[in-house]
C-alpha cells in the first residue's frame, strides 16, 4: 500500500475547526439533511415497494402515497409465487447466476493461475491479448455473440434455449482474470518454492495451496459474478425466447401486461429479495471492491 | 491480505506481464519441460476456450461483418462500404446520436455533482458513516429491471401516480412525466442516476479519505479556511478519480439501454431512441430478418470511439496509481 499514511484520524476539518460552534452546528445540519435525503431516496422506494406488495390494487391506485394501507393482503406474495410462477422465474434466475458463477471462476482462477505462477512462454502476449478485450465495449459483441451461440463450432447445434448460451459467454471476463493473476502474482513465492521442493505437483500447488490463500480475492469475483448475472436483461433475452427458461429479469417486464398490479408489484418485491440481502450480508465487500465495478461495465 | 489491496491492485491495471521475480528453476531434461508445458495447458484451456469462442473471435468477426451481408439463409457475401453508408443514411441515426448525447449530458449534469457533495459532506461523517454509505449504495443493488419498472409507476402520468401525488401536496399540476416529448429523457435520466449514483459516492468516499491528512494540517499552519482547503486541497486531490469516473459514465451512457427500451422503447415519436436501441433494431426486431451487417457497422463505429476512452481511462489509472 502507499507509504504515506494517515497519521491522525482526520479530514478536510481540522479538531479545532470541530470546536468551533459555528461549524459544529452546520456540520450537524448538513448531516442530518444529507440522511434524511438518502433515507428518503436510498430507502424510500423499496420501502414503497414492499408496503404496495402487500396492499390490495385498488389502494395503490387510488392513494399510492398512503403511510398505511387500507387492507392487508399477504394472498398477493403467495399468488405471485405460484399462479403468477415467480418461483419458476425465481429458480431459473438462480440457476443462471450459479452457472455463470461456476464458468467465471474456473476460467479465472485456472487462467489467472497458469499466467501467473506456472508462467508459460508466451503468457505476456496471452495476458495482453485478454487485456485487450476490456478496450472493446460490450456493444460490439451484441450481434456476433449471438451469430455464435446461433451457431456454434465444433457442436453442431444451436445454444438458443440452453443456460450454456448465458454461462459460457459470462466466463469470458477479462478482468476476473486480471484481477486473480495479479493477486496470485503478489502471493509470496517462496511457499510455491517450498511446497514444489516438498513433492507438489502444479495441481497440488493450485488446489492445496494457491485457492485456499485466495479467499478474498475469490469473494471478490463471486459478488461480482452473482449481482451481474442478477441484472442481466439484454442478453438473456436474446438467447432465450422461451419463457419457460427466462429469468426474472426477463420475464418482469412481460408479466405486466397480463398480472394484476397488486400481484405484480409483489413480484418485484420478491425479485430484488436476494441482491439485498447479499448486500446486507456482504456489505462489507461490496462497498469496498465497489471502486472495481466501473471497470466491469467498460 | 485485505480485499483493499486487490482493489487498488485492481484498480491500477498495470503490470499486466509475468512480474519481476526470478523465473523458477526448471528441471532440465526436456521431458520434464515437456511435461510441465503440458499441465501448463491444461490449466490455460478453460480460458483459451472460453475467450477464443466467445470473445476473442466474436470480435474479428464484428469487424468482417460489418463489412458483409449476413442473412441466417445464405452465406455471407462482401459488400464493401455498403452497410457503413446504409447506417449513414438513415434519418433515425443523427436522431440516436443527439438523444444519446442528450442523455449523456443530462447524466453528467444529474450525476455528477450530486454524489460528489454528498461524498464530502460524508467523509466528515464521525459516526454511522456505514449507514450512509448503505443507504447511498442500496439503489445499486436492486435490479435494474425491478427499479425501471417500479419508477414507471411512479412515472403514471395520471393525478393519483405516485410523483403527481407529491407534486400535489405542493400544490403542482401533474406532469406527463414519460410521455411529454420534452420531459420524457430528464426523468430516463433521472432514474438512472438515482440507479447508479451510489457506486460513484463510495468512489469518491475513498478517494477523500485517501487524502494525505498533512496536507490539510500544512494549509492549516497557513491559515487557510475550510472552503480555501476545499478548494486548493481537497478538489486537486480528487481530480484523478473525476476525470476516471467522468470517462466511466460517458462509456456507460453511450451505451444505455435499459431504460428508454423499458420505459418508453424509444418513444415518444423517437425522443429516447439511443444508438444502443437502434443497433438492436437493426438487428433484432426487423420483421423481414435481421439487418446484422448494419447492426455491426453502426456497433463498430461507436466501439472505435468509446475504446479511444477506455485507453485514456487505463492510462490514467495507471498513470495515477504509480
Amino acid at each position: 500500500m502507499a507509504a504515506v499514511k494517515s497519521t491522525t484520524d482526520r479530514g478536510l476539518l481540522a479538531p479545532t475547526d470541530r470546536r468551533r460552534a459555528s461549524v459544529r452546528w452546520s456540520t450537524r445540519l448538513s448531516h442530518g439533511l444529507l440522511l434524511a435525503i438518502l433515507a428518503v431516496a436510498g430507502l424510500g422506494p423499496m420501502l414503497w415497494l414492499a408496503k404496495a406488495a402487500v396492499t390490495p390494487t385498488q389502494d395503490t391506485l387510488r392513494n399510492p402515497m398512503a403511510l398505511w394501507p387500507g387492507g392487508i393482503d399477504l394472498a398477493n406474495l403467495a399468488e405471485a409465487w405460484t399462479r403468477v410462477e415467480i418461483d419458476k422465474y425465481f429458480f431459473n434466475t438462480i440457476a443462471l447466476a450459479a452457472g455463470s458463477w461456476a464458468v467465471q471462476l474456473l476460467v479465472a482462477a485456472t487462467g489467472g493461475y497458469a499466467l501467473a505462477v506456472l508462467r508459460p512462454r508466451l503468457g505476456r502476449y496471452l495476458s495482453g491479448a485478454i487485456l485487450a478485450t476490456l478496450f472493446v465495449p460490450s456493444v460490439v459483441l451484441l450481434v456476433p455473440l449471438y451469430l455464435t451461440i446461433l451457431d456454434p463450432p465444433v457442436l453442431g447445434t444451436s445454444m438458443l434455449n440452453t443456460f450454456w448460451a448465458v454461462w459460457l459467454p459470462a466466463g469470458a471476463n477479462a478482468f476476473n482474470v486480471l484481477l486473480m493473476q495479479r493477486f496470485f502474482a503478489n502471493l509470496p513465492r517462496e511457499i510455491f518454492e517450498a511446497a514444489r521442493v516438498d513433492g507438489a505437483g502444479p495441481y497440488r500447488l493450485f488446489w492445496s495451496i494457491v485457492l485456499p490463500m485466495s479467499r478474498p480475492v475469490i469473494g471478490v469475483v463471486s459478488v461480482f459474478a452473482v449481482i451481474a448475472s442478477w441484472k442481466d436483461f439484454l442478453w438473456p433475452m436474446l438467447v432465450l425466447p422461451d419463457p419457460a427458461l427466462q429469468p426474472l429479469s426477463v420475464r418482469l417486464p412481460a408479466l405486466q401486461q397480463f398480472v394484476e398490479l397488486d400481484v405484480f408489484l409483489a413480484a418485484l418485491a420478491i425479485s430484488s429479495l436476494i441482491p439485498i440481502a447479499l448486500f446486507l450480508v456482504f456489505q462489507r465487500l461490496f462497498l469496498s471492491s465497489a471502486g472495481l465495478g466501473g471497470a466491469v461495465k467498460g | 491480505m485485505t480485499t483493499t489491496d486487490t482493489r487498488l491492485a485492481g484498480v491500477t491495471g498495470d503490470q499486466a506481464g509475468p512480474r519481476t521475480a526470478a523465473r523458477p528453476g526448471r528441471p532440465g531434461s526436456r521431458l520434464a519441460r515437456a511435461r510441465t508445458g503440458l499441465h501448463t495447458l491444461v490449466f490455460l484451456a478453460p480460458m483459451l476456450v472460453v475467450f477464443g469462442v466467445f470473445s476473442w473471435v466474436p470480435i474479428g468477426r464484428a469487424v468482417v461483418m460489418s463489412f458483409q451481408r449476413t442473412n441466417l439463409v445464405a452465406d455471407p457475401v462482401f459488400v464493401g462500404f455498403a452497410n457503413f453508408e446504409q447506417v449513414f443514411a438513415d434519418p433515425l441515426l443523427w436522431t440516436a446520436i443527439q438523444n444519446t448525447g442528450y442523455f449523456a449530458l443530462l447524466a453528467l449534469l444529474f450525476g455528477y455533482p450530486i454524489p460528489l457533495v454528498a461524498a464530502i459532506l460524508m467523509s466528515e461523517v464521525r459516526k454511522m458513516r456505514g449507514l450512509f454509505s448503505a443507504l447511498a449504495y442500496l439503489p445499486v443493488v436492486v435490479p435494474p429491471v425491478v427499479a425501471v419498472l417500479l419508477w414507471r409507476l411512479f412515472y403514471d402520468a395520471g393525478e393519483d401516480g405516485v410523483f403527481n401525488t407529491i407534486l400535489g401536496w405542493f400544490g403542482a399540476a401533474p406532469v406527463a412525466w414519460l410521455q411529454d416529448a420534452d420531459i420524457v429523457m430528464p426523468s430516463l435520466v433521472l432514474e438512472a442516476t438515482w440507479a447508479a449514483a451510489g457506486g460513484t459516492v463510495i468512489i469518491y468516499l475513498a478517494a477523500l479519505i485517501g487524502v494525505d491528512p498533512s496536507l490539510y494540517e500544512a494549509a492549516e499552519i497557513d491559515g487557510a479556511g475550510v472552503w480555501r482547503k476545499l478548494w486548493h486541497i481537497t478538489l486537486p486531490q480528487l481530480r484523478g478519480v473525476l476525470l476516471i469516473t467522468f470517462i466511466l459514465q460517458i462509456i456507460g451512457t453511450a451505451q444505455v439501454f435499459l431504460e428508454p427500451f423499458l420505459f418508453t422503447d424509444g418513444g415518444p415519436a423517437n425522443r429516447t431512441l439511443t444508438l444502443l436501441l437502434l443497433i438492436y433494431r437493426y438487428a433484432f426486431t426487423n420483421s423481414l430478418g435481421g439487418d446484422y451487417g448494419a447492426a455491426a457497422a453502426l456497433s463498430l463505429m461507436l466501439a472505435v470511439v468509446l475504446a479511444g476512452f477506455s485507453m485514456l481511462y487505463f492510462r490514467l489509472t495507471r498513470h495515477w496509481s504509480s
